[in-house]
């Protein structure tokens, strides 16, 4: 086996036993899954919808993950500032991007976990009616992805701060304005003063229209690409934070 | 195997360390001293690889650890100041993750972790969580990861802070142990560790090398280091010191008071011959029969050297 993916594996597997060790995980899997849904049935009306497709449960995801994936990601970096055990990591014989990559996938696959999980509501919308299974799975694609792309913002504002509270708020504030970036009033504001190019860059930061292309059942390359760099952009940035980390 | 030249680092304006050179054999134990603050935690960072030197080079075992940092880490157990563990994990798995990470695997890995517990002394806490350990069993956790892959080159920043002293001397004779075929650098605020332990010291003061030698060495460098003190009572002292300075091999002849006795000090004339003055004074005592409750040769205390070194602004007395 190739001993990058080695130790990737190695990092990523200490990482996910310790959501598992803890109530972390147990907690944060009960509260998605509730949240999921209220949201779904009692907020976003599945039933009284009478449609056969999921588009009341995945509206809610990029509002659910604002809050719940900087939650699950806040401590990845800052504990290991806090507890000192970030001189353990790296002064181990691995390279710092094996560390991050590891940490990230570790929390990607936990949030995949709790994701998966919420399985009943398609057997729910399976046994109503004849739902369109192509969307559902490009709907759940499209979640993922979009959870991966708040925590890779979440994981790279860990390494900023040893308090977990601190990289929790800065997280949810980034992704507010990756949620936020395209909206009509935010753009409207903007281009009152801001040049049209500048106001195109900031609206095409926007993880909205993205999202939706996957829950209407298209899988658009531009979306793949679009969530594939900023969660590139995201670890890259975390690995300039760790080495500005140990320079100071 | 642990070769620093011209090692300086800077925080902001702040030199922390400043051109700090020495070498590491194998089989040598090497005691790194210093007040709080001096940069020996600094400097052992970037032995380490975890924090970059602004000048200077480390190299481990031929690898130059800022241009190839994985082969020379991998010579490398490294045990931080706070002994940081993974908290939410068992010693066990904390030990398994650190030999999994440091490519052993298979039979080998239980056969390391088995081995580690032992010289750590973690056979009780095996299976215990980390966050339920007491700090002297945390300490032991951390210090066992950086055993784990019996490495050539141990760098241990303050291996026996936060133990009992039982556990002080089972560390140390761990290092002893370890010492006789591998590289060993240690801190320590503790002078009695470098006499018991190290081949030979470093002493760090303000991120420059201030001393560098064997115990005895740093020892001959206290003032009292060589002469011989006579014990005594009463007014013959005045008499004794006369006599004394009579001698071929004395040199300076010094009276002291101790509590309700007079020390009489008897410096040598070269301070190279050893054992000579001792002797000679022993036998002019015989002859001339005086009393006397203690004759011994001081060989200077380490922690007055240390004190004299790191201390610039106080006086030192000169002879």
């Amino acid at each position: 086996m190739n001993e990058s993916l080695r130790n990737i594996l190695t990092v990523g597997k200490r990482e996910l036993s310790g959501y598992f060790n803890s109530p972390v995980a147990y907690v944060f899997i009960v509260i998605f899954l509730s949240l999921n849904g209220f949201f779904t049935f009692m907020l976003g009306g599945l039933f009284e919808r009478g449609e056969a497709n999921l588009n009341a449960f995945f509206m809610w995801h990029p509002w659910l993950y604002l809050f719940l994936v900087p939650a699950a990601g806040m401590r990845l970096w800052a504990e290991e500032r806090r507890v000192g055990t970030l001189e353990l990591l790296l002064t181990m014989p691995i390279a710092a991007w094996e560390a991050i990559v590891g940490k990230f996938l570790a929390c990607w696959v936990f949030i995949a976990l709790a994701l998966g999980l919420t399985f009943p509501v398609i057997l729910t919308v399976g046994y109503l009616g004849h739902p369109d299974y192509g969307a559902i799975v490009t709907g759940y694609l499209g979640s993922f992805l979009l959870a991966g792309t708040y925590l890779s913002v979440t994981v790279m504002t860990s390494a900023l701060t040893r308090n977990q509270v601190i990289s929790f708020i800065l997280s949810v504030v980034v992704c507010f304005l990756l949620i936020f970036a395209g909206w009509e009033p935010v753009t409207g504001l903007l281009v009152r003063w801001a040049p049209e190019w500048a106001v195109n860059i900031i609206a095409s930061l926007s993880v909205m229209p993205h999202f939706t292309t996957f829950s209407r059942g298209v899988i658009d390359l531009r979306a793949f690409a679009f969530f594939g760099s900023v969660i590139t952009f995201c670890l890259f940035a975390n690995s300039v934070i760790l080495r500005g980390l140990r320079g100071a | 195997m642990i070769v620093v030249e011209h090692l300086s680092k800077d925080f902001g304006p702040k030199r922390a360390v400043n051109d700090v050179s020495f070498t590491v054999q194998k089989g040598e134990i090497l005691g790194f001293l210093g007040p709080n603050g001096a940069g020996k935690s600094t400097t052992m960072r970037m032995l380490t690889g975890f924090i970059p030197p602004t000048a200077g080079r480390v190299t481990i075992g031929g690898f130059d650890v800022a241009e190839n940092p994985i082969p020379a880490k991998r010579l490398i157990g490294y045990l931080p100041e706070s002994a940081p563990c993974y908290s939410d994990m068992t010693v066990h798995g904390f030990l398994n993750f650190a030999a999994e990470i440091r490519g052993i695997h298979g039979a080998k890995r239980e056969e390391a972790i088995r081995k580690a517990v032992g010289l750590c002394f973690l056979d009780g806490v095996l299976h215990q969580s980390v966050d339920t350990l007491s700090k002297g069993y945390r300490h032991r956790t951390c210090l066992a990861q950086a055993i784990i892959h019996d490495p050539e080159v141990l760098v241990l920043d303050e291996p026996t802070d936060g133990l009992d002293p039982n556990q002080k001397h089972e560390i140390r004779l761990l290092l002893k142990r370890f010492g006789q075929n591998k590289a060993i650098i240690f801190s320590t605020h503790i002078l009695e560790e470098v006499d018991a332990v190290c081949s030979r010291a470093i002493i760090i003061d303000r991120g420059r090398v201030v001393a560098n030698g064997t115990p005895a060495d740093l020892r001959a460098r206290h003032e009292l280091a060589g002469s011989v003190t006579l014990r005594t009572h009463g007014v013959a002292a005045e008499a004794i010191k006369s006599r004394l300075s009579t001698l071929g091999v004395a040199g300076k002849v010094r009276l002291d008071s101790a509590e309700s006795a007079v020390l009489v000090r008897v410096f040598p004339r070269d301070k190279t011959v050893n054992n000579e003055l001792a002797k000679a004074v022993a036998q002019l005592a015989a002859r001339e029969g005086w009393s006397f409750e203690d004759l011994r040769t001081e060989e200077g205390r380490l922690d007055e050297v240390f004190r004299s070194i790191t201390l610039p602004d106080t006086v030192k007395q000169s002879d």
